[in-house]
């Protein structure tokens, strides 16, 4: 069960502000069913261009909620400049604290308000759009999310990162790049990523070589298929030669050929050594049990 | 505040009688069982009426029952000893739904170069046979399927599963914790290999489980160490958890059916008024191959964690396939297997009830439950006004 802290549970329990105002100046909408919660944030201007109403629905958790009905109460009485001020934190220390695997929800407290102010800024015409380039696909995060949540909150880890704005908590496929991106933010302060296992410079022994084909494929390549209903398997290692076959919804797929060169193919070039190329196995590439559904 | 438990999934109450049992054997009766003075050696004699009392609810013999920590430690030590002593075989098939005592173990051993066959579902939660038999063949090692769902409470068939399984030589494992103590089991007139039970799951005590090991069947030891249980699961014995689990099974043997007539019927009262009662909500889960017990329902529009803690005022416990309360951010692997659109996953309830519900807690319930769903999709942005 979450730790949660008074006002969190209050919030929840008696949340102030429910609704949608009628004709209002700003609205700002984020977040889907699919990824487990989202909020409608609507506010009205008095004449002096303050917030003399705000109010929320949201779909999500507790804490989800919770952060909604604050952030309302938060903003009222509050010039749009001063509003756009309020970070991810405010809205999390406001609350006495949340879980950190909760701290996603106080993000989308401050996305929508954001996506609010931007929609009265445009005359109501402009919806949310998402800035800078995917980075997780699982729930549409991108670079500029990362670094802003990172920066304002001094995340040093992927796993706080995941706990922030949920980017690599679905496939994982993309931690290695929010792990990139922290770095970049942090410039040297965070220690190089080490490679899983010793590069050798020189030549590898057989033995080495295989091992850490396998090791690569366990932690760099199957991760990435798996997410995608897939699967790959190492048959052989002949030389430089790397065969290898695709099981599960990678057997049917059409991209293989690309996966097969931008995924397998990288990876173990960047990880084991650069003279190697992979095949597929041709026996098994034709085998009828492969397909799953 | 009263405490309503209907989440007898995750840990059921221990029995009354079956404390009674342990009690003595902390305190007073503390010995070894291994040793040779008296003290000591007197233990083994409830062990051995535990073991009967386990087998007389199986349907086996005694000396095919081992005792375990819990039904995780039997579900690792049935799939890796069962490896372990086919050393040339390297295929496992499982299903896509199996609770993650079995699931995190086999996807674990495609690191160790296993092909892993996880079987589908269909939207009922329902096998399909024949992807069994097309995967069946002599590199396979070990089948393992488990005999209940935990979050859906779907039975597979296990009858047949362990006849076409059989027939191609090929080891079978069943994880049976949610099934024990709920349905009627017979392993005498079975071919099941390896079955997995758990004792906090019937009102036994936590801690203690049991690996059945068919007569005759190739099983490398999990732990070793010591002799206990015939050198096939070494450390001193549990003996007050073995005890409790002996006098478990024989509660759940004496009143089976009646005791499940009854949960059903308290499970049906409290499953067709929500689904009367609440709107947009609808059935996860096979409804005739089914436990007695337990009730998967999806209620649209809303998160099951915030379902959970209002449920939690009022003394109600529960559980949700939602991502909130996984502890990851996706929902049920269970019913994403199933085909259940998001949506319905993250607002996913289960009751599972027990032997020691009443009839007025489910009123209570069927009270309280439809004000909740209603106020949530009050706040919900995507129910239209």
């Amino acid at each position: 069960m979450w730790d949660y802290t008074d006002k969190v549970k209050d919030h929840f329990f008696n949340p102030r502000n429910v609704g949608e105002i009628e004709d209002a100046d700003g609205i700002g909408e984020v977040g889907s069913l699919a990824c487990g919660d989202a909020l409608k944030l609507t506010f009205k201007l008095d004449k002096n261009g303050k917030i003399v109403d705000a109010k929320f629905k949201t779909f999500g958790c507790a804490s989800a909620i919770a952060t909604s009905s604050v952030l309302t109460e938060m903003i009222k009485g509050l010039t749009l400049q001063e509003a756009a001020k309020i970070t991810n934190k405010d809205i999390a220390d406001y609350l006495g604290g949340l879980p950190e695997q909760k701290m996603h929800c106080s993000v989308m407290g401050r996305e929508a308000l954001e996506a609010a102010i931007e929609n009265h800024r445009t005359g109501g015409k402009k919806k949310h759009e998402l800035q800078g380039n995917i980075v997780c696909t699982c729930f549409g995060v991108t670079d500029k999310e990362i670094e802003r949540v990172v920066r304002e909150n001094n995340l040093t880890t992927v796993e706080q990162v995941t706990n922030y704005c949920k980017a690599g908590g679905g496939c994982g496929g993309c931690q290695g790049e929010i792990e990139k991106l922290i770095e970049k933010i942090h410039g040297d302060k965070i220690k190089e990523i080490t490679p899983p296992a010793p590069r050798i410079g020189g030549r590898l022994k057989n033995i080495q070589k295989i091992q850490l084909i396998q090791q690569t494929i366990n932690e760099q390549i199957r991760p990435a298929l798996r997410a995608h209903g897939g699967n790959i398997e190492l048959i052989d290692v002949e030389g430089n030669k790397v065969i290898v076959a695709f099981r599960g919804m990678c057997a049917q797929c059409r991209l293989t050929e690309f996966t097969m060169k931008d995924v397998v193919e990288a990876k173990l070039r960047e990880f084991v050594s650069k003279d190697l190329f992979v095949e597929e196995d041709k026996d098994s590439a034709n085998q009828p049990h492969n397909h799953r559904e | 505040m009263n405490t309503i438990y209907f989440d007898n999934n995750a840990t059921t109450k221990v029995a009354e009688e079956v404390l009674d049992e342990m009690n003595p054997l902390f305190c007073k009766l503390y010995g070894n069982p291994s040793s040779m003075h008296t003290f000591g050696g007197q233990i083994s004699h409830r062990i051995r009426k535990a073991r009967e009392q386990v087998a007389a609810l199986l349907g086996c013999e005694p000396a095919e029952i081992i005792f375990t920590s819990c039904g995780t430690e039997s579900d690792n030590a049935a799939i890796k000893g069962t490896l372990a002593a086919y050393p040339d075989r390297r295929k496992v098939i499982t299903t896509r739904v199996e609770h993650p005592a079995v699931l995190s173990v086999c996807r674990d051993l495609e690191n160790h170069g296993y092909t892993v066959v996880e079987l589908s579902v269909n939207k009922p939660g329902r096998l399909d046979l024949a992807e069994l038999e097309e995967h069946l063949d002599d590199d396979t090692a070990i089948v393992s399927i488990m005999y209940a769902n935990n979050e859906t409470g779907v039975i597979f068939p296990i009858d047949k599963i362990v006849e076409m399984v059989t027939d191609k030589d090929v080891v079978f494992h069943t994880d049976a914790v949610q099934a024990v103590g709920k349905i009627p089991l017979n392993l005498s007139k079975s071919n099941i290999d390896l079955l997995s039970l758990s004792g906090h799951k019937l009102h036994g005590p936590k801690g203690i489980g049991v690996l059945y090991v068919k007569k005759g069947t190739r099983l490398a030891p999990f732990m070793q160490g010591g002799h206990q249980e015939a050198g096939r699961r070494a450390g001193t014995e549990n003996v007050p958890g073995i005890v409790g689990l002996g006098k478990a099974c024989e509660l759940v043997g004496q009143n089976l059916e009646e005791e499940n007539n009854k949960v059903k019927y308290l499970r049906d009262k409290l499953e067709n008024t929500i689904l009367e009662k609440c709107p947009d909500s609808h059935l996860n889960g096979d409804n005739e191959n089914r436990l007695p017990n337990t009730t998967n329902i999806s209620f649209e529009f809303i998160e099951g964690e915030a379902i959970l803690l209002m449920l939690d005022k009022f003394g109600i416990c529960a559980s949700s396939g939602s991502a909130c309360t996984s502890g990851s951010l996706e929902p049920s692997h269970v019913l994403r297997a199933m085909g259940v659109p998001f949506t319905a996953a993250h607002g996913s309830i289960r009751f599972s009830l027990s032997r020691y519900n009443t009839e007025q807690e489910v009123d209570f319930t069927i009270e309280k439950l439809p004000p909740i769903i209603n106020r949530l999709r009050e706040l919900s942005p995507f129910v239209a006004k």
